[in-house]
C-alpha cells in the first residue's frame, strides 16, 4: 500500500496575488454558506416549520455540487501549481465521500429508528430496539453462519483454480482457446446463470444434470429440497462463476516464477508432487493469499444467484446476509431494521478483514 | 510489470508446443482442460440451444440441433427478435430493448466515469506527495481502497431513502452514481500499478519544455497508460452490466436493467423455456462477445497489482 513509483519532483514558484486569493476564498466560503442556507432553508420546510414550496431535496444536491465545483477550482486560485495537482484527487475523493460516508452517517440515524416507508406517520427513533429484535432473531444469525460456510468453501475453489492453472501452465496446445473458455463464466451475469443453472439445468425433471444424476444412480434428484444439497448447489453455482478469476490471477503468478528455479529444482532432483509442495507452492504464496482476499471481499457480497433461484430456501438453509436484508426489506418496507442489520455485518467484515489481513501479513513475511 | 505481464499471456514461440513424447501425464493434463471447457461451455450451448426448441424436445432433453431435434424459432419469437417478428410490432421487444438500452448506457456511463476518475487520482497518487490534514498518500489510497470492502447492502437502504429525498429513485442517473462508486475502487487499483510504471523522466523532460502538469499528463502520460485505461473500462463495464442487486432495489418501471427483467421473468408461474432461454442468451451475449475478443484486457486488469 505504500507509495508505489517515484514521485514527481517539481518545484514551481508562483505569485499569487492578494486579491486573487481572497477572490477564491470569497468563492469557497460563499457557495458553502448558499448550500448551508439551501439547506437549512429545505430542514426548515421539511419540519413544517416555514412553507416554502420545495418538492424534493434536489435544490440541497445542487447547492452541494456547485460547493464542489467552487472547491476544486478555488484550489487552483489559491494555491497555483500546487493546486492543480490536489485537483487530480479531489474530484474522486468529494465523489467518495458525498456517497459514502454522508450516506453511512444517513444510515447510522436510520439504524436506530422505526421507519416503515410505505406508512404515512414516517421516522422515529425506537433506541435499542432494533438491537433487541436483532439478537433474538435466528435468521440473521442463520444467514450469518451461513456467510461463514460460504466462505469456507473457498479453500475447494483455491483448490481447483490452482489445478487448472497448473494444467493451463503446463506446456500445451491450443492455450489461448482453453482460457477463453474457462474465462467465459465469470463475464456472465449471475442473474443469467442462475437461470440457465439453477433453474434449467437443475431443472429435476429434465434438466440435463438431473438427468445425469439419474444416470449415476441417485433416484429423485432434487437440489433445492435438503438444505445441505441447496447450500452446497449454490456454492457449486457461486464457484463456477469465481474460479476463472482466482485461477487467472494464480497463472500469473506462476508465469512469473522463473524458469531458471523449477529447472535448479529439477537438477536437484525434485520431481512432480515434491517440486510443487517445496518449490512452487511456497513461492505462490503471496498472490495466493492476494487471491484469496479478494475473492473474500467478493464472497461477502453474494446475494444475487440466491435471490434469483432460492430466495433463501429452503427455510434460510442458503441465505445470505444481503439475501436476507434484501427480502426483510421487500417483505416489510422497514428501512430501519434492516439497515441496521447491514451496519452490523459491517462492523463483523472490517473487524474479519482486519484480522485475516494481519495473519496474511504474518505468513508472506519472510521467516528469518 | 505492465510490459512484463502482456509478454506471460502472449502466447509466444518458445511455449510453441512441444512435439513428440506423449504420456499419461500431458494426457491426464488434456482430459482436465477438457472435461472444464465442456463444464464451463455447456451451460452456454444449452441455453442457445433450448431457446430454439418446442416444449416436447425440452421435456425430452434432446441436445442436439438437426440431429435430435429440429430447430424452431420459437423463443426468439416471443421476444419478437426472430426474423418473422422483425419488421412487426412487438411490445416484448419494445421492453427488452429499452432494457437492453438501460443497461448500455449505465453500465458505459459509470465505466466511463469510473475510468476518468480513477485514472485522475491515481495519477495524483503515484506521482505527487498530498498531505490533507493527517491523510498522507498512503493513506488516501487505502481510503479509496478500503471501499471495495463495504458490502453493498450497507449503502443500499440510506442511499434508497436518500434517493427518494432527492427524486433519483428509478432515474438511471441514480444508478450510474451508484454503479461508479463500485467499480472506481478497482479502477484506482489497476491504475496506480500502470501509472507507477511508467518513469517519471518523460513528465520532467516534458515540464522542462513547458508543458504543464495537465498538460504533459494528457499528452504524454495517458496515451502510454491507455492499455490500463482500458483494462479498467472493460472489468468496470463486465461488472456493472451484471449488476442487479441495486437496480433490483432502486428501480422499479423507468430505469429497469436487464438483469431485473430477466430475474423478474424467473419468478412467474408456468415458466416457458424456450423464451427464457432467448432473454438469459440475449442478456449474455454482448459479454460473451467482450470476452472472446477482449479476453488480453480483461485478464491484464484482474492480474494487475497481484504479481509483484
Amino acid at each position: 500500500m505504500s507509495g508505489a513509483g517515484d514521485l514527481l519532483h517539481v518545484v514551481s514558484n508562483d505569485t499569487i496575488s492578494a486579491r486573487r486569493k481572497t477572490f477564491a476564498r470569497l468563492t469557497i466560503w460563499g457557495s458553502g454558506l448558499l448550500m448551508l442556507g439551501v439547506g437549512a432553508a429545505q430542514t426548515l420546510h421539511s419540519t413544517g416549520n416555514a412553507a416554502l414550496g420545495f418538492e424534493n431535496w434536489r435544490p440541497t444536491l445542487y447547492a452541494y455540487v456547485a460547493w464542489a465545483i467552487c472547491l476544486c477550482w478555488g484550489q487552483v486560485l489559491l494555491h497555483g501549481e500546487n493546486g492543480k495537482r490536489t485537483l487530480f484527487v479531489l474530484p474522486a475523493a468529494l465523489f467518495v465521500i458525498s456517497l459514502t460516508v454522508f450516506p453511512l452517517l444517513f444510515g447510522l440515524i436510520i439504524a436506530f429508528s422505526d421507519w416503515n416507508l410505505s406508512s404515512p406517520t414516517g421516522r422515529h427513533f425506537n433506541g435499542l430496539d432494533n438491537v433487541r429484535q436483532m439478537l433474538a432473531d435466528p435468521f440473521y444469525w442463520n444467514a450469518m453462519t451461513n456467510m461463514v460456510w460460504y466462505t469456507l468453501a473457498i479453500l475447494v475453489e483455491y483448490a481447483i483454480a490452482f489445478g487448472l492453472a497448473l494444467a493451463l501452465n503446463a506446456e500445451i496446445r491450443a492455450r489461448k482457446f482453453f482460457r477463453v473458455a474457462f474465462l467465459l463464466p465469470l463475464m456472465l451475469s449471475p442473474v443469467a446463470v442462475s437461470w440457465m443453472i439453477g433453474k434449467s439445468m437443475l431443472e429435476p425433471r429434465f434438466g440435463p444434470v438431473a438427468r445425469l444424476a439419474r444416470e449415476l444412480g441417485w433416484e429423485n434428484p432434487s437440489f433445492f429440497g435438503d438444505p445441505i444439497v441447496a447450500k452446497a448447489t449454490i456454492m457449486i453455482m457461486d464457484a463456477w462463476t469465481f474460479i476463472p478469476f482466482m485461477m487467472i490471477m494464480i497463472l500469473a503468478g506462476l508465469q512469473a516464477i522463473p524458469k531458471e528455479l523449477s529447472e535448479a529444482a529439477k537438477v536437484d532432483g525434485a520431481t512432480g508432487w515434491r517440486a510443487f509442495w517445496e518449490v512452487t507452492f511456497p513461492l505462490m504464496l503471496p498472490v495466493s493469499i492476494t487471491a484469496i482476499l479478494i475473492r473474500i471481499i467478493f464472497k461477502l457480497k453474494l446475494a444475487d444467484i440466491v435471490i434469483a433461484v432460492t430466495s433463501g430456501g429452503p427455510g434460510g438453509a442458503t441465505d445470505t446476509v444481503t439475501s436476507f436484508i434484501f427480502r426483510e426489506y421487500r417483505d416489510r418496507s422497514n428501512v430501519g431494521y434492516g439497515t441496521l442489520l447491514a451496519m452490523v455485518y459491517l462492523v463483523v467484515i472490517i473487524i474479519a478483514m482486519t484480522l485475516l489481513m494481519k495473519l496474511a501479513d504474518r505468513i508472506t513475511r519472510p521467516r528469518t | 510489470m505492465t510490459q512484463d505481464m502482456t509478454q506471460i499471456f502472449f502466447d509466444s514461440p518458445q511455449d510453441a508446443p512441444p512435439r513428440g513424447n506423449w504420456n499419461w501425464g500431458r494426457l491426464a493434463v488434456y482430459a482436465l482442460l477438457i472435461l472444464w471447457s465442456v463444464i464451463c461451455l455447456f451451460p452456454i450451448y444449452w441455453t442457445l440451444t433450448t431457446s430454439f426448441k418446442m416444449a416436447p424436445d425440452v421435456m425430452k432433453g434432446n441436445m442436439i440441433p438437426w440431429g435430435d431435434f429440429t430447430p424452431k424459432w420459437l423463443g426468439w419469437r416471443s421476444l419478437g427478435l426472430s426474423p418473422d417478428t422483425w419488421g412487426a410490432e412487438s411490445t416484448v421487444r419494445a421492453e427488452f430493448l429499452k432494457r437492453f438500452a438501460n443497461s448500455a448506457i449505465t453500465s458505459v456511463t459509470s465505466s466511463v466515469l469510473a475510468v476518468v476518475l480513477g485514472s485522475l487520482a491515481a495519477y495524483g497518487l503515484t506521482r505527487f506527495s498530498y498531505k490533507f490534514g493527517y491523510m498522507k498518500n498512503s493513506d488516501i489510497s487505502f481510503f479509496f481502497l478500503s471501499q471495495l470492502i463495504l458490502p453493498p447492502v450497507v449503502l443500499a437502504l440510506p442511499m434508497l431513502v436518500l434517493y427518494k429525498e432527492l427524486a433519483l429513485l428509478d432515474t438511471r442517473i441514480g444508478l450510474i452514481l451508484l454503479y461508479t462508486l463500485s467499480v472506481l475502487p478497482i479502477v484506482i487499483w489497476i491504475m496506480r500499478d500502470q501509472f507507477a510504471s511508467i518513469p517519471t523522466d518523460l513528465e520532467e523532460a516534458a515540464l522542462v519544455d513547458g508543458l504543464s502538469i495537465w498538460g504533459a499528463f494528457i499528452t504524454i502520460i495517458l496515451p502510454i497508460a491507455l492499455p490500463g485505461m482500458v483494462a479498467a473500462f472493460i472489468l468496470s463495464l463486465v461488472l456493472t452490466w451484471n449488476e442487479y442487486f441495486f437496480a433490483a432495489l432502486l428501480t422499479s418501471t423507468h430505469a429497469n436493467t436487464l438483469p431485473v427483467m430477466v430475474a423478474s421473468q424467473t419468478g412467474s408461474q408456468g415458466i416457458s423455456w424456450w423464451s427464457m432461454a432467448a432473454l438469459a442468451w440475449a442478456a449474455i451475449l454482448p459479454l460473451i462477445v467482450i470476452g472472446v475478443v477482449l479476453e488480453k484486457y480483461i485478464i491484464k486488469g484482474m492480474v494487475a497489482g497481484a504479481v509483484k
